[in-house]
């Protein structure tokens, strides 16, 4: 199958520390892949050094088969990757239409941007996405106005408005409620019939929810990978990372 | 649905387009009609002022670059024009003050602008190509925040430093005076060419407002805010900032050129202290006293506080400068978005929306984004 994310002896060290160490990673086109690790297990860096924010000691990061090496952040997101933080960044002072039709923007250069109006099919697009991200009603307003969990939404509607083939997706559920974990959980489900992401969670109530493949990172590089249960069932995991909550782990066991 | 705002959006832009005219109208025609020929042409001035103003809105309002060194771009326009002025003499003739210094040479830099076409260009072009070099170098090297704020206040202090040296070049200390000398044969300090500055001073400050409301409407002006609100979102949303930063750097550095050659013909002289830090620093209290980010509130808070200066210093001539401090410092923490923001607030006081959990709270998560930023 085709493989839309290939780290290959992935290192990253800042200071001696290395944040990821010779990490082997790839991913296939179309998957939804859950990526879980006790904190420090250098999940950020992962996506720092995919989206160009942090370069590779050694090693590379292939995306659709090209290296990414030294290609500055706004390339790399025209490529094809799109982002999601672990707090939400959203332009608190735009309206969450601005926020959408400013990513939806086909034309990223200064002059395109000051002289074309926006198309119709931007609009459109950017009418669907608020559909999708079920924030039509508050369309016009700022998006400093919106509560957590609608700016996680909203931030995720950014992202898709990018039109990536990828999209990186940390902690998005961090901080919800039960129903809103709920949404965005459906939310990146739908959103998965049509593109690759790759999700960071701590959440294993939400893992549960979305993940179909897994990969456990410790320690800068990949524990273990496997479905939800295989990773449950493996020793190693259950030592690193899922020690302390050993016993909610077993009753979670149990329910399914 | 849609249409209807965008009829209601046209009609607000016309009665805004008919409110400019009307000012407009009233400032140039009723305006010189009323005031004694000294308190129109210190509202010359003023205007002249509130149109540096303007730039410093787009670059610091809108953009939230906070740029101290707006007094480089305000000056170069200013000696500009002065030096165009200085030049109309017999030919063969130099500049007086040349001969003081025993140059018998005109330097080079200063032939061209014997040319009035040339003169015009150099006061928008020179100012702005300043400002976008200055510019690229800073935001490509991602140089944002307070760095960008020391940076321009240093560049300011090395062209007033600069300036200030230079007696064989551009007259020193003592600068450039322009009320004596002639344009199109006119004296540049008579009644009738500073009429005429008035007059041209209004078209100018209302074609400043239009290039900016146009900048800060449509898809750049949300583009803007986007840089304020979060940059590095933006560039992993696919754009490079550092084009747009250049661009509006560029443009705000002209507007504050041909406002500083409109200052200096109707206030008579050019000199280094243009480019003192304090005076820049008085711009950037303009615009927080009438209101970052509204480019109304950017003229408005020229004018008032200039006002309040002239009135002030004619009775107590000594308290200007702590009323100037204690203004900012009510500003700063009474009414953080200026007077316009606040008149704005209170007329949609009613349609206020309430949150729950409340807006400050809610303001948490997005602070910590920096965290890796």
């Amino acid at each position: 199958m085709d493989k839309i994310l290939i780290t290959d002896n992935l290192t990253v060290s800042f200071d001696g520390f290395r944040a990821l160490n010779q990490l082997n990673f790839t991913m296939n086109t179309g998957e939804l892949r859950v990526v879980i690790g006790p904190n420090g297990a250098g999940k950020t860096t992962f996506l720092d050094v995919i989206t160009g924010k942090v370069q590779p000691t050694t090693g590379k990061v292939l995306f659709q088969g090209r290296n990414l090496r030294g290609i500055p952040e706004q390339e790399i997101a025209r490529l094809g990757i799109g982002r999601k933080f672990q707090t939400p960044r959203v332009y608190l002072g735009l309206t969450v239409r601005e926020n959408l039709d400013l990513v939806c923007n086909r034309f990223k250069n200064v002059f395109s941007t000051l002289f074309r109006t926006p198309s119709f099919t931007d609009r459109r697009m950017v009418m669907g996405l608020l559909e999708t991200v079920g924030l039509g009603g508050k369309r016009d307003l700022k998006a400093a106005l919106l509560s957590h969990g609608e700016k996680q939404r909203l931030e995720i509607g950014m992202l898709v408005a990018q039109s990536p083939d990828l999209l990186l997706v940390d902690e998005p559920v961090a901080g919800l409620t039960d129903e809103e974990t709920e949404n965005v959980g459906a939310l990146l489900l739908a959103l998965a019939e049509s593109h690759s992401i790759l999700v960071i969670e701590h959440d294993m109530e939400f893992v549960r929810q979305i993940a179909r493949q897994v990969t456990v990172l410790h320690q800068g590089t990949v524990l273990c990978e496997g479905t939800m249960d295989e990773i449950q069932g493996d020793r190693r995991v259950i030592e690193v990372y899922l020690g302390e909550s050993e016993a909610t782990l077993a009753t979670g066991n149990n329910q399914s | 649905m849609m249409n209807q705002r965008k009829g209601l959006g046209k009609k607000k832009l016309l009665i805004e387009g008919v409110a400019i005219v009307a000012i407009a109208l009233i400032l140039a025609f009723v305006i010189p009609a009323v005031l004694p020929a000294f308190r129109l042409k210190l509202l010359g001035r003023f205007l002249g002022l509130a149109i540096v103003s303007l730039g410093i809105d787009l670059i610091w309002g809108y953009t939230g670059l906070l740029s101290l060194g707006h007094g480089i771009f305000f000056a170069l326009g200013g000696y500009g024009l002065a030096m165009h002025l200085k030049l109309q003499l017999p030919s063969g003739e130099l500049p007086e003050f040349f001969t003081l210094y025993g140059v018998d040479k005109l330097p080079w830099f200063w032939q061209p602008f014997s040319s009035f076409p040339f003169t015009i260009m150099a006061i928008i072009l020179i100012p702005s190509l300043v400002a976008a070099l200055l510019g690229y170098l800073v935001f490509r090297n991602r140089i944002k925040g307070v760095y960008f704020s020391i940076l321009t206040q240093a560049a300011l202090l090395v062209f007033f430093n600069f300036f200030n040296g230079q007696q064989k070049l551009i007259n020193g200390t003592n600068g450039l005076k322009t009320s004596t000398e002639h344009i199109f044969g006119v004296m540049a300090g008579s009644d009738s060419a500073q009429w005429a500055f008035y007059e041209i001073t209004i078209v100018c400050l209302i074609l400043a407002y239009i290039l900016c409301r146009w900048l800060t409407s449509g898809r750049f002006g949300r583009l803007l805010v986007a840089i304020r609100d979060d940059e590095m979102r933006l560039r992993f949303s696919g754009y490079n900032p550092t084009g747009y930063k250049v661009l509006v750097f560029a443009v705000s550095g002209a507007i504050a050129g041909v406002a500083g050659a409109l200052y200096t013909v109707q206030t008579g002289i050019i000199t280094p202290k243009f480019m003192e830090v304090a005076f820049s620093i008085e711009m950037v209290i303009w615009v927080a006293v009438g209101g970052r980010g509204t480019l109304v509130g950017a003229i408005v808070g020229t004018l008032l506080v200039r006002y309040a200066r002239t009135i002030l210093s004619e009775e107590f001539p000594e308290v200007w400068l702590f009323f100037q401090g204690g203004l900012f410092l009510l500003v700063v923490t009474v009414l953080p978005d200026g007077i316009v923001g606040w008149i704005r607030d209170k007329r949609w006081g009613k349609k206020r929306v309430i949150t729950y959990p409340g807006l400050e709270e809610m303001v948490e998560p997005q602070m910590n984004a920096d965290e890796y930023g």
